[in-house]
């Protein structure tokens, strides 16, 4: 790879901004490009270039099918935002980052979310709502609220059920979740939207403790992101 | 295909040149089959064989480093297969029976 391709592309990771890296598996010269512009040794007419912006736009990364060119993604890391800062988001946020989100975590208590019970994470105090619009999920984005109060886990859902985020769950039970579910619909938020809300949250994995539950949220959130089957427990 | 925490390949190969060393890339371009890493997968490479990254779950990087380290010198880009029908493959062995190409580069 040639310096200049690779500075490149450096400095648009380190700037967040989805760019893809064509090349041409014979001579092994390389495009950089986004959505405007491309630059590099490598000179794509215009339908492969079409062709590399849809598959950047729907991150895969893979072959040009016919060529030699293949097209690697490269989109800024995952995100995810804990709203609630408990115990399982304790356990959750270190899983979450291994697996490679970007974790933000919100909750206007402040007895809760200080810097000694979550180091090296980004803390928002603000309230749930406003601080999910600041964030403005995308659909590379989960959203999982675990306050187990209404009075911020509401509001944080009618945002996130807005927006394009990939996932959305919510803590609490059957019960919890059924009565949930009748405020949102008195503060009218329609059914397709509250069908996305994933819970009792995680997979049914028999989680208990708070490292388990997070186990069971991050495997569901992967479920999703991946748009794999329901997993299916073999019969004996 | 996204970049997670694990995965500063790059970052260190930047790392390794800027330290002056010769630096190769191995990218996982396609697979078939079961294969143990998706494609975008990437493994870096120095002089002294030190690595960061992985392209399949530990089974072609022996020869992959082999090929980076000859990317390096001469600086042409090569692209390696491996799978079952490949004869490299009983060698190697890719444990899962699935196929791989692997396109290996220098960093200039």
């Amino acid at each position: 790879m040639k310096r200049t391709t690779f500075e490149a592309l450096q400095a648009a990771r380190a700037a967040k901004r989805p760019v893809a890296l064509v090349t041409d598996l014979d001579s092994g010269e390389q495009a950089l490009l986004d959505s405007e512009v491309a630059q590099g040794d490598l000179i794509l007419v215009e339908n492969f270039l079409a062709q590399a912006r849809d598959a950047l736009d729907r991150d895969r990364s893979g072959p040009i099918e016919g060529t030699a060119l293949f097209v690697h993604v490269f989109n800024p890391p995952l995100r995810l935002i804990v709203v609630g800062a408990v115990h399982i988001a304790q356990r959750l946020i270190p899983m979450a980052s291994e697996a490679g989100y970007e974790v933000v975590v919100v909750d206007p208590r402040q007895a809760w979310a200080t810097e000694a019970r979550f180091p090296a994470v980004d803390l928002l105090s603000d309230w749930p709502d406003e601080a999910l619009r600041a964030l403005k999920p995308d659909r590379r984005t989960a959203v999982v609220v675990l306050t187990h109060d209404p009075k911020l886990d509401d509001p944080a859902l009618g945002v996130a059920l807005a927006s394009p985020a990939f996932y959305v769950g919510a803590l609490g039970s059957t019960r919890t979740h059924a009565k949930r579910l009748a405020r949102l619909r008195d503060a009218g938020l329609d059914e397709a939207a509250l069908t996305r809300i994933h819970a009792p949250i995680g997979l049914a994995i028999g989680a208990k403790s708070p490292a388990e539950i997070a186990i069971s949220i991050l495997a569901q959130m992967t479920q999703v992101l991946h748009g794999a089957a329901p997993l299916v427990k073999a019969t004996a | 295909m996204s970049m997670s925490k694990g995965e500063n390949i790059l970052d260190q190969a930047g790392r390794w040149r800027l330290e002056g060393r010769k630096v190769a890339l191995a990218t996982v371009v396609s697979t078939w089959g079961s294969s143990p890493r998706p494609v975008g997968s990437q493994l870096a490479v120095d002089e002294a064989g030190a690595m960061v990254g992985s392209v399949s779950g530990g089974c072609i990087e022996g020869t992959v480093v082999l090929e980076a380290r000859q990317a390096m010198e001469t600086g042409t880009p090569k692209l390696l297969e491996f799978g079952v029908t490949d004869e490299m493959a009983w060698e190697v062995g890719l444990a899962c029976g699935g196929t791989v190409r692997v396109f290996v580069e220098r960093l200039d």
